[in-house]
């Protein structure tokens, strides 16, 4: 599969990444290389294969719904890059 | 006897007996992180303060005699598990401000146990890459030789044990990333079964197949450190609910130096892998040799779709990746990019800044391979390929209690060698990342050195939770080579 710098700006923006004019290129590059090494998954016959599952190893994983004391705003929105006391502040949304 | 030198159960001895004290052994190993680390770069952060007291409390224990299986142990911690207080930077840039507010369920169990956290190390960024390169902060050397990379992605857990620096490290391993800086710094790297270890706390990549495991400078404290690690989690789903066994039981078998009635399989697709260094090659003979002694029945296995793996891994493991890192958006922690005044634009501009360009690969193809019209062809073909894969395995252990394989197909290269060609370094990952789309156990055990003086490893994989099959044998095997040197002088 051959990846166009078109595609990359495609796939960037579905991946909320900017790629840079001058690196679009050589991502293209890198990333049909890859897809090309990929393609070799259409050698196998999966006629009939199941998806691979971890949860085929282990029985349904359930609890007691509990009340438990949240940690509260102060340590939950300790990280945020910006924060009005309990709310995290994020560039304007709706112009 | 030298603090350096110490083990843990070697430590563990000696404090108990209090013939030496944790500070004075904590001491003595960030001294020598101050005088070498310089030229090794294993560390992100040393936790010199916190260490210290964490070191005076466990003198205070075990003179009380209130003694846990890790009191006052020194242990470093690869940057990605959440630990309370103290910078978790997953070797990115868009995590370089972010201090978790509550310790991940293996730091938890380290600090219940006693252990003194020594620091955080270097690793490739979010765990992708095979060289330590990719980290935002710095390139970690080989302690064996400071011009060659300590593997990766654990690279800097594996340069801190190998340079002593500590008495032991935590990892991941998502396709090698214990096993392979392991093999390359010539200590001993565990990646236990899938669930066997709880993930809470680790900064996922690959959720189904990451996992924590112990990093050491031999296998008994391998078993010591699985014997605390692991365990059902209620704060991971995934965590198996198995009974956890003492895995240094493992050792009790050997006592009369054999491994008689143990059947080491040999993948016949693995012999013919291209590109197999003679160097490695011949450490490899010489370890059959040596488990051949030991009473080990060799035979050939097969794994037919092993050349498949790289390809169905380096979709699976991207498709994982670009889900989970998508949570780094510049809003609730991490980096946020100050100069765009709209949502849209912050989210890409922080990414972008943030993540270095391994990760944005990865992220993209992850992204490609799950987006509309492709999911079939890529995501749903490679997890077909991984049943068959998985499968593969199970029918091995039919007729084996372990496969044996080197880990790399080369010892470490030269840093900088393979940095702008990705596919070559996946390729490089053929013979470890099998054992994590399988969800099997491997261990890597140092098995001798390259013609340049590189340590090289061998590879022992079991079947699911037979992680006692591995220690067993490795055990065996460490206590019958004879290596000429065990660490490097720095």
């Amino acid at each position: 599969m051959k990846i166009s710098t078109d595609e990359v700006t495609k796939i960037a923006h579905l991946a909320r990444l900017e790629i840079g004019a001058s690196q679009k290129e050589k991502m293209a590059e890198q990333l049909s290389h890859i897809l090309q090494y990929i393609d070799k998954l259409k050698d196998v016959d999966v006629e009939g294969v199941k998806l691979f599952s971890d949860a085929a190893f282990m029985n349904n994983v359930l609890r007691e719904d509990e009340l438990k004391v949240s940690p509260g705003p102060n340590v939950t929105l300790a990280n945020a890059p910006q924060r009005d006391e309990d709310f995290y502040i994020v560039p304007r949304i709706v112009k | 006897m030298e603090f350096c030198e110490l083990t843990i159960a070697g430590a563990q001895k000696l404090l108990s007996e209090q013939q030496i004290s944790s500070f004075e052994l904590t001491t003595a190993l960030l001294e020598r992180i101050e005088k070498y680390d310089a030229k090794i770069g294993a560390f992100i952060t040393i936790n010199k303060d916190l260490a210290l007291k964490q070191a005076k409390k466990a003198d205070q224990d075990i003179a009380d005699n209130n003694i846990s299986a890790l009191t006052g142990v020194p242990i470093a911690l690869k940057d990605l598990f959440c630990t309370r207080g103290m910078k978790t930077t997953c070797g990115s840039k868009i995590l370089d401000n972010f201090i978790p507010q509550y310790d991940g369920t293996v730091v938890s169990k380290l600090k219940d146990n006693g252990a003194v956290i020594i620091g955080k190390t270097n690793m490739d960024e979010f765990a992708m890459g095979s060289s330590t390169e990719n980290s935002a902060y710095k390139i970690t050397a080989n302690p064996w030789n400071k011009e060659y990379v300590p593997g990766g992605s654990s690279g800097g857990s594996a340069a801190a044990v190998a340079a002593q620096f500590c008495c032991a490290a935590l990892g991941t391993d998502t396709g090698g990333s214990i096993r392979q800086p392991a093999s390359h710094c010539g200590v001993v790297g565990l990646k236990p079964t899938y669930g066997r270890v709880s993930r809470f706390g680790l900064v996922s990549y690959g959720s189904s197949l990451d996992q924590i495991g112990p990093i050491t400078k031999d296998v008994r404290d391998a078993a010591l450190l699985l014997n605390i690690i692991s365990g059902n989690d209620k704060m991971d789903s995934t965590s198996a609910r198995v009974d956890v066994p003492d895995f240094t039981r493992a050792f009790d078998q050997f006592e009369k130096g054999s491994l008689k009635g143990m059947t080491a399989g040999i993948p016949k697709e693995y012999m013919s892998v291209d590109g197999i260094d003679p160097d490695v090659e011949k450490v490899f003979k010489q370890a059959k040799k040596i488990l051949e002694d030991l009473g080990v029945q060799i035979k050939e296995v097969s794994l037919p779709h092993t050349d498949y793996v790289v390809a169905a891994y380096y979709i699976i493991a991207p498709c994982e990746a670009s889900s989970n890192l998508a949570r780094f958006d510049g809003v609730r922690y991490g980096f946020r990019d100050q100069t765009s005044d709209d949502l849209m634009d912050m989210y890409k501009k922080t990414k972008s800044k943030g993540f270095g360009p391994e990760v944005q690969r990865r992220i993209l193809i992850g992204t490609y391979a799950l987006s509309a019209g492709y999911y079939d062809a890529y995501y749903g073909r490679a997890s077909q390929v991984r049943t068959l894969i998985m499968e593969d395995f199970s029918n091995a252990f039919k007729t084996c209690d372990f496969i044996l394989s080197p880990v790399a197909p080369a010892p470490a290269f030269k840093i900088g060698e393979n940095i702008d060609d990705p596919l070559t370094m996946y390729l490089t990952d053929i013979f470890t990342l099998s054992a994590n789309m399988a969800g099997v156990p491997g261990i890597s055990v140092p098995a001798g050195y390259s013609s340049k003086g590189l340590p090289i490893g061998i590879q022992m994989m079991a079947n699911r939770f037979d992680e006692m099959a591995l220690l067993r044998a490795g055990y065996g095997f460490e206590k019958s080579i004879r290596l000429d040197k065990k660490f490097p002088d720095l």
